[in-house]
């Protein structure tokens, strides 16, 4: 059975959690201290040593992003983080930064001074009015606190802090899209090479990572590199936020050492909701194959999941049970992708489009034997074929719940129908009534 | 509608402020937009052309931005900006069901604005708030777990005039310009605002203090 | 007259060597592999690439299997398939187009059958069908059939970007070189990419297109003054590289398909570039101009006018058989020998060469070409003029000229070869521009200036930044028109300027409004000798620098040597074996006309030229004048004053050559054959009619008289000018100095029967800086200007960052003819009043 490790959210539950003070009294800042009494290339070696992960989704070695960065040229460089959490099912960052903003912005102080940048960005997605007022006051609180602004704690050490808000686009969660976006433009993704290590930000070396990555590193300076591999497995190391949600009893943010599993969590959340039985899950977000019951027992790591034929990505634990239609889920999910496409490249902006209303009909009954295959089809001319990886996320519940749950669209076609009632997944009670069908049509 | 000298100067005063943040001009596009938006309700021609000469860009350039974010409304929008989730988890656990109602309550749908001005409604993709679904937001606060009853008071409660509070977030909701004003970039001195600790983003840490969990050394 | 290759550098360029289906290829590292296998024959499909613009990796066409060395060595494959056009070549590279990868195949034809979901099928109605990389890449690269039996995503069509740019949404497959060609090349960013995902689209900012709500947005003070449009001067390439048939011009539209044309390579008439072009004709009939590629001059790229424009060759106006006029006063169609007949007797009478008591009454005949002759042509005119007329009054020059001009172009232009070449502006370090707009005098230049931009300093001597400067990130020596000298003067030795200019491979560019200041070329001249820039003059017209080499001015004789000179006369007598040139002095154009006016002419003979263009009086010299032979295409102002008007033939029924302002000969064939002879093998008729065998009947024979011309031998050659700098009037009360130029799209003769391109066109406008405004009293937004003519400009004002007391129009848009209005040249004051 595997602890919880509340290290994130340990003051989440504080009178005022956000405030500077509330975080202080708990120990907040003394990381920062620590950290500038330490040389920069030393940080940047505890953070490898660490074995932390990039926990945006794509859980690239955070320290070795860092050491990408080239030598020192006497020109700006760039911190900036990715707080734009869109990918559906994924709610960690939002309450991170809504309950304790401080934290990530003494990740934010320590990693700029780590990788000697003097101006960070934070670019939050723009749904969330609530977290960019704390962030905002967050950063001012740091400023008039002498934690940012100019020779921080009389280090020398300058650093200006810019919270950004994004205007609704899911493409901007992807770190080239999201810098052409910083710097005021359509959010579509780059060519790599160059990377941003490389030419970032203004064409400047630029660190682009999660809100979870750099909110670990207070806590790896302060309690050190081997209290943060104590927690986790062989290779991915520490603790991370899993969000449950779904047909659970009791959703929400569990922050466990990686490795646990979905069986441990459901337990602690009380369970499927009225005891029904799991039916199918997504161990990283969306763009992460499904898996089943058949999975509760793997280990939520990244090797691990891997293995298992999907991946880890967010730790966004959607889960689903026994009344869930997987047509139903999968089409609103390709929605999103359609929607959320930027339209830059064939097979995303056309294959999205065509895909959506291949699971539109089916959903509804209208579809064909040939549908199916088709979806398959499609899904091949953009896996790997797309400029980024939306593309081939918008891939992976169709092809995995079609592997998963082929009978399930057949019965869709032989049927002429979805033969789910809706309301018997809602979390309230209504009536179905023809209306309500029309409407869903 | 042209800016009157006082509102242009004002908005002249605010843009100077938001390309100070930004090493390259450009960057402030964004965040202009947002203000433009607090101005006008929507981003407007006028508002495209403001942010145009403001970070020296065409107009096309300008609204090569600002047609790719949805955030960015073209028409007049509602006071209240009201959202729901329908996206795959939300949907599924009622999500579709509460816009059926709320949309046929307004008598509009997705990106239509109430006769009266009051509410815009759109149909949402994922907010960042799984743990609470079926989840609303109204000028992008968090209206938690909602159920059609509580969705269509919410909505009531705004048709009628009166001040809506979210389920986490500030004391109540402010109007969709005050809301782009701070998303500019303007601290509206409510960040201090709570409606106090969700369940769902507790529930973990709540559960390890019950256990005597802990993580440090 | 020589024309030099320009020199190959002699650099060592690296290579990497890699395999392309079974192929082994060497390239220069950096090489896409896209490029790379074009050159071993492989062609890979692809929307998105195109060699000048950069890689997009968008399309996803080009994917092909890639293998390659890690760091051990070991030759890895990529897991996926890669997009060819944004992967260099490595050393060891194994990659596998369709021809040899079944997954490469497999992806291409994925990417094939979605790109063709959401297009429509067009083709019966589509521009592009016949020639479209769509069509032709679908049937190779593609499936015959669709899966697709969903709703394809539709737009309203067509759209017009601007009056001749049509966008159809529907069959763009988003590969952006519209878009990219636009912001990277042309510095034009006035369309991008609106919206997001299927429903993304090209568009300018247009409210009613992208759904806003909204009111009329921008006024008279944009930059482009024209509104909304995509007002772009280079908006005909996107058509042309637009790889469906979303990008299809309004003049052409509908017209044709492409395999009923044929295509001819020429140079356009428009400017002094030379660009190459291709021309499409079709029965006879030029029904579409495309560039042509020539990596040495244009690119890939040429101007809306030099696309666009050339309905004049071919207007309900078009001569077609000579005119002479009859005893009732009016004229009428004649056969060529009695034309000729006619001509002939006219001019012998009045240049007094009837060997009759009648000559002595004879005062002699001008010659005036036109800017717009070929080389041949221009030969033709002045060897006629100084053989069969007896005469040095003949010059092409029909602007605003001067001898210091003549003097700069017989000493440092004509008879120099191959100068500075477009190649040597793309490397400069440093630019300075005088008197000269980079793009609306420019055209194909600008772009190539633009290919620097941020890795070479422009300076302009100007009365304020034009856009076109601006996109150059141009700095600007603010110079009201006249101060063009004193601003040359200024830049002493030790100075900024004076600095960049001395480095290796720095250029003065010289416009041609320099010619009516006075000491302005003398000081470049000097400025050229102090810091070792090298100059290039860059003239507007396309016949100017051929009519400088060929002598077609009253000083210069062929090859850039002095008329004035007794040894060069001999020289060109002897080569043309005649017994002597004429001594006496020749009149330059506007001195032609006024001689013409004053009744001190007894004979014209006129070539194309425009008598609004001029501020000399040229129709009052016309009338003036007992006898006048016009040579034209069109039947214009100047035929109704004629005696005898001779048909001769526009540039595409014609072979010829065009000398560009690089020195370069720019040589084209005949393109369409008709009747229509050149003004050479007219004049060599007329010359015969004469008495005189001037061998200028065919392009051959004139290139081997300019062969053996050569250049002018040292001894031969005008002096270079010396003019001082002289200090420009000064502005009082509502006497202001006018400054002008000719903006690229305007109402120029040239671009008559194009309403399509005409549309354009900026906006006309009054420019007056703030304070000059404020104290001239702008009323209503608009001033009235007045000059040393008859007529006035009324123009809305637009207040520019600019010198004051100076006032800039177009000069000839739409209600702004300079020349004929005003009668007055740039740098002249002019009086200027509020209101109407």
């Amino acid at each position: 059975m595997t602890d919880l490790t509340p290290v994130l959210s340990a003051t989440w539950d504080a009178e005022q959690s956000w405030k500077l003070g509330t975080y202080e009294n708990a120990g907040g800042y003394g990381a920062l201290k620590k950290a500038l009494g330490l040389a920069p290339a030393d940080i940047v070696q505890a953070v490898k040593d660490s074995g932390l992960r990039g926990r945006g989704g794509a859980g690239f070695p955070t320290g070795m992003k860092w050491g990408f960065l080239p030598p020192d040229d006497g020109k700006p460089r760039y911190l900036v983080v990715n707080a734009d959490e869109s990918e559906p099912g994924t709610c960690k960052d939002i309450p991170t930064m809504l309950s304790a903003p401080h934290v990530l912005v003494e990740g934010v102080a320590i990693t700029s001074y780590a990788i000697g940048c003097n101006h960070a960005f934070i670019y939050v997605r723009g749904e969330v009015v609530h977290v960019y007022r704390r962030l905002l006051q967050a950063v001012r609180e740091a400023y008039e606190a002498g934690h940012l602004g100019k020779d921080i704690h009389g280090s020398g050490y300058d650093l200006d802090v810019t919270v950004h808000a994004g205007a609704g686009a899911y493409i901007c969660g992807e770190e080239t899209a999201l810098l052409d976006s910083l710097e005021g433009r359509r959010g579509q993704p780059r060519l790599k090479p160059p990377f941003p290590a490389v030419e970032g930000l203004y064409a400047r070396p630029t660190v682009v990572n999660n809100v979870e990555s750099i909110s670990s590193v207070p806590a790896i300076i302060d309690k050190g590199v081997e209290w943060f591999t104590s927690m986790g497995t062989e290779r991915s190391k520490g603790m991370g936020l899993f969000s449950l949600s779904g047909h659970i009893e009791r959703p929400g943010q569990y922050e466990a050492p990686l490795g646990i599993t979905l069986r441990e969590l459901i337990d602690m959340a009380g369970g499927m909701r009225g005891g029904k039985q799991l039916k199918f899950w997504t161990p990283g977000g969306s763009s992460t194959p499904l898996f089943t019951d058949e999975h509760l027992d793997t280990p939520l790591d990244y090797e691990s999941v891997g293995a298992a034929g999907s991946m880890l990505g967010t730790r966004a634990l959607q889960i689903f049970d026994e009344t869930t239609c997987v047509v139903r889920a999968v089409s609103r999910w390709t929605e999103f992708y359609k929607h959320e496409s930027c339209g830059k490249c064939t097979p995303c902006r056309e294959g999205t489009f065509w895909l959506d209303q291949i699971l539109e009909r089916l959903e509804h009954g209208h579809g064909t034997e040939a549908d199916i295959q088709q979806l398959l089809d499609t899904c091949d001319s953009i896996l790997g074929r797309s400029f980024c990886a939306l593309g081939d996320g918008a891939t992976s519940s169709i092809t995995s719940s079609v592997t998963l749950f082929r009978e399930e669209y057949e019965q869709h076609v032989t049927e002429g129908r979805c033969p789910f009632d809706r309301a018997e997944s809602a979390l309230f009670d209504y009536e179905t009534s023809e209306a309500t069908e029309e409407a869903h049509a | 509608m042209t800016y009157d000298a006082d509102a242009l100067a004002q908005l002249e005063s605010d843009a100077a402020e938001i390309i100070a943040r930004y090493p390259v001009k450009r960057s402030a596009l964004l965040p202009l937009l947002h203000l433009v938006q607090s101005v006008d309700g929507y981003v407007s021609p006028d508002g495209i052309a403001f942010c145009a000469r403001q970070v020296e860009l065409t107009s096309a350039e300008v609204s090569a931005v600002a047609t790719f974010y949805t955030q960015y409304k073209r028409r007049p929008n509602g006071e209240y900006q009201v959202g729901v989730c329908t996206n795959t988890l939300c949907a599924i656990m009622g999500g579709d069901e509460i816009w059926r109602q709320v949309s046929e309550h307004c008598g509009v749908g997705h990106d239509e604005t109430t006769a009266d001005g009051k509410i815009t409604l759109e149909r949402l993709e994922c907010n960042a708030a799984c743990d609470y679904a079926p989840v609303m937001m109204v000028n992008w606060e968090f209206f938690d777990n909602m159920t059609p009853d509580r969705a269509l008071r919410v909505v009531d409660d705004i048709l009628e005039g009166r001040d809506v509070k979210p389920t986490r977030g500030p004391a109540k909701v402010a109007s969709f310009k005050e809301v782009s004003r701070v998303l500019a970039g303007f601290e509206d001195g409510r960040a201090d605002e709570d409606q106090g600790i969700g369940e769902p983003t507790v529930v973990g840490l709540t559960i390890a203090r019950e256990q005597g969990w802990e993580a440090s050394k | 007259m020589t024309s030099t290759a320009d020199k190959a550098t002699a650099e060592v360029v690296e290579t990497v060597t890699l395999t392309i289906d079974g192929t082994e290829v060497t390239v220069p590292k950096g090489t896409l592999i896209i490029r790379a296998a074009e050159q071993v024959g492989i062609n890979i499909p692809r929307f998105c690439d195109h060699p000048l613009l950069k890689p997009a990796g968008a399309c996803r066409q080009c994917l092909v299997d890639v293998a390659a060395p890690d760091r051990e060595g070991n030759v890895r494959p990529f897991p996926k398939p890669q997009a060819s056009c944004t992967m260099t070549a490595m050393d060891g590279m194994i990659v596998n187009t369709q021809n040899t990868s079944d997954e490469a195949k497999k992806a291409q034809e994925g990417v094939m059958e979605l790109l063709l979901i959401n297009h429509p099928l067009d083709c019966p109605v589509c521009d592009k069908g016949g020639e479209c990389p769509l069509q032709n890449q679908a049937m190779s690269h593609g499936h015959a059939e669709s899966r697709f039996i969903d709703v394809k995503r539709v737009f309203e069509k067509p759209l017009a970007l601007s009056s001749e740019i049509l966008l159809d949404r529907e069959r763009c497959v988003l590969c952006q070189r519209c878009t990219r060609f636009s912001k990277e090349i042309a510095g034009d960013a006035f369309i991008d990419l609106q919206n997001r995902g299927a429903m993304q689209q090209i568009g300018t900012f247009d409210e009613d297109v992208l759904d806003f709500d909204g009111y009329e947005p921008i006024g008279v003070a944009a930059e482009d003054e024209s509104g909304k449009a995509f007002s772009s001067y280079y908006s005909g390439n996107t058509v042309q590289i637009c790889p469906v048939g979303a990008l299809t011009s309004a003049a052409y539209r509908f017209r044709s398909r492409p395999f009923d044309l044929v295509s001819s390579p020429g140079i356009s008439e428009h400017d002094s570039s030379g660009a190459a072009i291709r021309t499409d004709h079709r029965r006879g009939k030029v029904l579409r101009r495309l560039s042509d590629n020539d990596p040495v001059v244009n690119e890939e790229w040429i101007t809306d006018k030099d696309r666009f424009a050339f309905a004049w060759q071919n207007l309900s106006d078009r001569l077609e058989r000579p005119l002479v006029r009859g005893e009732d006063g009016e004229l009428h169609e004649a056969s060529w020998p009695d034309a000729i007949a006619r001509a002939a007797a006219g001019l012998r009478a009045a240049a007094g060469r009837t060997g009759t008591p009648a000559d002595r009454k004879a005062k002699g005949v001008g010659v005036l070409p036109g800017g717009r002759v070929t080389l041949e042509d221009a030969y033709a005119y002045q060897k006629f003029a100084r053989v069969a007329l007896g005469t040095n009054d003949v010059d092409a020059r029909t602007r605003g000229a001067s001898d210091e001009e003549q003097a700069f172009l017989g000493s440092s232009v004509a008879g120099t070869g191959l100068g500075v070449t477009f190649g040597d502006l793309e490397k400069a370090p440093t630019v300075l521009l005088v008197g000269f707009e980079p793009e609306d005098e420019g055209g194909v230049v600008f772009l190539r200036l633009r290919k620097s931009v941020g890795r070479q300093s422009v300076l302009t001597v100007a009365p304020f930044l034009s856009r076109g400067a601006e996109k150059l990130s141009a700095s600007l020596i603010q110079t009201a028109p006249g101060g063009e000298a004193g601003a040359l003067a200024a830049v002493k030795a030790g100075t900024d300027t004076a600095d960049a200019l001395s480095e290796d491979g720095a250029v003065v560019i010289l416009g041609e409004r320099l010619a009516t200041v006075p000491g302005a070329l003398a000081e470049a001249l000097r400025l050229a000798k102090r810091t070792g820039a090298r100059l290039a003059w860059i003239p507007r017209r396309a016949g100017e620098r051929g009519a400088a080499e060929a002598g077609a001015l009253p000083g210069l004789l062929p090859g850039g040597r002095d008329a004035a000179s007794e040894a060069a006369r001999d020289a060109v007598a002897q080569a043309w074996s005649v017994g002597s040139l004429p001594e006496a002095a020749g009149r330059d154009a506007a001195g032609i006309i006024a001689a013409a006016a004053a009744g001190e002419l007894s004979g014209l003979v006129v070539g194309g030229v425009t008598p609004s263009d001029l501020t000399a009086d040229l129709r009052a010299a016309l009338t003036a004048t007992d006898f006048v032979v016009s040579l034209e295409v069109r039947r214009t102002e100047v035929s109704e004053h004629a005696d005898v008007v001779l048909p001769v033939a526009p540039t595409f029924e014609k072979p010829g050559t065009f000398v560009n302002w690089e020195g370069r000969l720019r040589g084209f064939a005949t393109a369409i054959r008709t009747e229509a002879i050149s003004d050479h093998r007219a004049l060599d008729f007329l010359g015969r009619e004469l008495g005189v065998d001037l061998k200028v009947g065919t392009v051959a024979d004139v290139n081997e008289q300019l062969a053996v011309l050569g250049a002018a031998p040292k001894g031969q050659r005008m002096k270079a000018p010396t003019v001082k700098a002289a200090k420009p009037a000064p502005a009082t009360g509502d006497q202001l100095i006018l400054a002008s130029w000719h903006m690229l799209v305007d109402e120029g003769a040239l671009q008559d029967g194009e309403p399509y391109l005409a549309g354009t066109g900026r906006t006309a406008v009054a420019r007056l800086s703030a304070h000059t405004a404020e104290r001239i009293g702008v009323k209503d937004g608009v001033v009235t200007i007045t000059g040393a003519a008859k007529g006035a400009i009324e123009l809305p004002v637009v207040v520019t960052e600019m010198a004051d007391g100076v006032v800039w129009v177009p000069a000839k848009s739409p209600g702004s003819w300079v020349a004929q209005e005003l009668g007055v040249e740039p740098g002249t004051l002019v009086t200027v009043k509020g209101g109407i």
